[in-house]
């Protein structure tokens, strides 16, 4: 049979066999095996034009020098496991939020706080700062992305003004805002992402295509486009197209769950930080993955990753408490940040690339430069 | 089974450790007037590591052997604490019985059951400390009514314990303790209390469905889509990948200090309140050259572009786009109105500021129009980006007025 399915001819005879009255089990059946081999063929395909690898055309750049990176502040007062955070476009301010439904908006370079709310669920794993720095958004074990609007008058109660947008039927594991305070894109246990419309609740769209939960989604960094990226427990990364729905394009090389997903700031490429243990670039001109970033030493999954302001540099947070920093054209590791005292969960790079911010377990977050 | 793909990885590199050719020397130490078993030392560990897994500094190799101490897979043998040291300290083999690939998870009345036991053996190294003392005496109250069962499994194992050869049974006593060392750990706040929770998004999934035909024509459709697709080789991807990259590097605070200092390390906003000024510096108006996309994304960029577009009277094009990135942000509720606006303005007969669009994209539009969506305008806005690219683009970055601001003098002004 394997003989068969990797000839084309074979493959019609195959088939045409099939179309002359055989049980609808066997349609079944043929149609698995045709789509087997197209999806066979499209690995070959990517394959013929693997000329040369990346590491190899990058020898000719000179190598990074050494790296000083120090925490810069350390931001207290989270009283459990920071799931996540985001940058505020004002490039100083944050928002975390944390196991016990605690979300709090900081000022991180005089590390004070500025907001915080109790969310009536636990496991927040999803946060966002909106474009305009009035709003942020979060969700979690709730199935909902709550979005709370930010009142200058510290006394009051952010709760009262809560809004529900978005509703799945599982757990929320991330969410963005895309250029606007009116939009939010969500992704979700139920293995969908969707995209709503803030003032309304309404849905503007969804996304299937995922066949197990999703863990993360990114924006494609463009001011003409309309695509995102997610990844997830199917160990599939899919850019989608926002406006039609469609799943454009699908990379299937890791070997356990996905845990994030960012975009290189050319929007040309992406990377993702996974379960078995190794980060790895994918090109969406070459239409494959072009880098994997891994080494013998590091055995526990990666669990949050980003870019530098260039795209040179990849910061890459994992579960045995570390944060790796890799050189994403030449493929190495240019330096090791110990610090947190238990798994790194969440890792961003500020949005002028002054600094990055990390999150973890320990109930910290530590902000790097 | 629920297992990890970090416990396999980890259980790979322990097994290796554990060969009789190229793993860590096991050995049998004399003490006094006895001898101390199956033990290796903690820098035999890290030796190991450093040599085996290709880690070129001590303080990674420390800090993954801990991670693999507080799984339990080793264990200091005096200590309840599971942590590794780079010094002679004494460290034993967990046995594979008690790994966590076996899916441990020992209710309190096992825990009882063992503390029991350890209270029937009397030698002075099975005597409990502090805390297990306190667990039994809770465990005590809280089982009440069946601990005469529990005494009489202890008593049970107790009886089999005895009968093992000396030797094995210290090894045996100290793999069982360091099994509950990790389940029941002494309440400090370490590694081992974090280890065993989890997520809940990493709960197993249950066995994906069957797909449907359906299903699978998609899916055959969709592989043939991508067969489709239009592809770049390799070398050409990895040549933009470098240029990108090469083009941004100055731009990059990790690999370029900026000017005149990150504020997140030297304390000082001298940086940021530039970036916020209305006065663009040379850095950031050079940027603007790169592609259009750095003069549409920054918003004195944009101010700049439409100010010269509009000394040359031809800001249509820019505003019409800008209209319509605005539309698809509004609330769904204004979109109607707004493409209504949009349309009278830029694209109906007799339109104020009329725009140049190919018949094909009118045509299409005009149908949108009818029902209008935030996508109403794409094909529209597809077009007109492509002629500001080729276009108005190139001309203002060749134009008088950017390249003034490309040479102007960085004005110093003094910031509060």
């Amino acid at each position: 049979i394997a003989y068969l399915l990797t000839h084309p001819s074979s493959i019609c005879a195959f088939l045409k066999m099939a179309c002359q009255g055989l049980a609808k089990g066997e349609t079944t059946n043929t149609l698995k095996a045709e789509s087997e081999s197209l999806k066979a063929k499209l690995e070959e395909e990517r394959a013929k034009l693997h000329d040369v690898e990346l590491h190899q055309v990058a020898e000719k750049i000179d190598a990074l020098g050494q790296f000083v990176m120090k925490t810069r502040r350390t931001l207290k007062g989270h009283g459990n496991k920071v799931l996540c955070m985001d940058w505020c476009r004002d490039k100083r301010r944050i928002v975390s939020s944390s196991q016990d439904g605690k979300v709090i908006v900081w000022d991180a370079y005089t590390t004070n706080k500025e907001h915080a709310v109790t969310m009536p669920c636990t496991w927040v794993m999803a946060c966002a700062y909106a474009p305009s720095g009035c709003a942020v958004a979060c969700g979690g074990l709730d199935n909902k992305c709550s979005v709370y609007p930010l009142s200058l008058d510290k006394n009051e109660n952010l709760a009262a003004k809560k809004k529900s947008v978005a509703m799945h039927t599982n757990y929320l594991s991330s969410c963005s805002f895309t250029n606007s305070d009116m939009q939010i894109l969500t992704s979700s246990g139920d293995g969908t992402c969707a995209l709503w419309d803030v003032e309304s609740g309404q849905l503007l769209q969804s996304f299937h295509g995922h066949s197990a939960d999703v863990l993360s989604l990114d924006l494609a960094p463009s001011e003409t486009g309309n695509t995102f990226v997610s990844g997830g427990c199917d160990k599939k990364a899919n850019v989608w197209d926002m406006r039609s729905g469609q799943n454009v394009q699908s990379f299937e090389t890791h070997e356990s769950d996905i845990n994030n997903v960012k975009y290189y700031p050319s929007g040309d490429a992406f990377a993702t930080g996974s379960d078995d243990a190794t980060c790895r670039l994918y090109d969406l001109r070459a239409d494959r993955e072009v880098a994997i970033y891994s080494k013998d030493s590091i055995i526990f999954g990666a669990s949050s990753v980003d870019f530098s302001l260039s795209g040179r540099l990849l910061f890459a947070g994992y579960n045995d408490y570390t944060i790796n920093v890799w050189d994403v054209l030449k493929g190495t590791r240019v330096a090791i940040l110990f610090g947190h005292e238990n798994r790194v969960s969440t890792v961003r790079v500020s949005p002028d690339g002054t600094a990055f911010c990390s999150g973890s377990w320990d109930n910290t977050l530590r902000i790097w430069a | 089974m629920c297992v990890f793909l970090s416990i396999v990885q980890m259980e790979d590199v322990i097994a290796r450790m554990q060969d009789e050719k190229n793993g860590i020397p096991i050995r049998t130490v004399k003490s006094f007037l006895s001898k101390i078993p199956s033990v290796f030392s903690g820098s035999d560990i890290v030796q190991w590591l450093l040599k085996n897994l290709f880690i070129e500094d001590q303080v990674e190799a420390l800090h993954l052997g801990t991670l693999m101490a507080a799984h339990g897979y080793f264990f200091p043998i005096s200590d309840h604490v599971l942590t590794l040291k780079d010094d002679g300290t004494f460290y034993r083999f967990q046995t594979p019985y008690f790994w966590p690939s076996n899916c441990w998870e020992p209710e309190n009345t096992d825990y009882a059951v063992y503390l029991c036991k350890r209270t029937m053996q009397n030698k002075a190294r099975l005597e409990l400390a502090d805390y297990e003392a306190e667990s039994l005496a809770r465990l005590q109250r809280a089982f009440a009514r069946k601990w005469e069962f529990i005494f009489m499994q202890a008593e049970a194992q107790a009886k089999v314990d005895k009968k093992r050869d000396k030797i094995e049974r210290k090894i045996l006593d100290s793999q069982e303790r360091a099994f509950w060392d990790v389940h029941r750990p002494v309440s400090v706040y370490g590694l081992q209390n974090d280890i065993r929770s989890n997520s809940p998004t990493h709960t197993p999934a249950p066995e994906a469905k069957q797909p449907t035909e359906e299903e699978l024509r998609e899916q055959i459709k969709f592989w043939q889509a991508q067969l489709d697709r239009h592809r770049l080789k390799m070398s050409k991807v990895a040549e933009s990948l470098l240029s990108y990259t090469e083009q941004y590097s100055d731009y990059d605070p990790f690999l370029c200090t900026p000017d005149p200092s990150n504020p997140w390390i030297s304390d000082d906003t001298t940086f940021w309140e530039m970036e916020a000024s209305k006065e663009p510096g040379q850095t950031r108006v050079r940027r603007w050259g790169f592609v259009i996309n750095e003069v549409l994304k920054d918003p004195v960029g944009r101010e700049q572009f439409l100010k010269f577009l509009e000394s040359e009277f031809s800001s249509e094009n820019l505003r019409f786009w800008l209209a319509v990135q605005e539309l698809k942000k509004r609330p769904i509720r204004e979109v109607p109105t707004r493409v209504q606006e949009i349309w009278e303005e830029f694209l109906a007969a007799g339109a104020p500021s009329a725009i140049n669009v190919d018949s094909k994209s009118y045509d299409k539009t005009t149908q949108n129009v009818k029902d209008p969506g935030r996508y109403a305008f794409e094909d529209a806005q597809e077009h007109i980006y492509k002629l500001m690219k080729s276009d108005s683009y190139s001309r203002f970055i060749r134009s008088s007025a950017y390249q003034e601001l490309l040479q102007a003098k960085k004005k110093v002004k003094h910031f509060k």
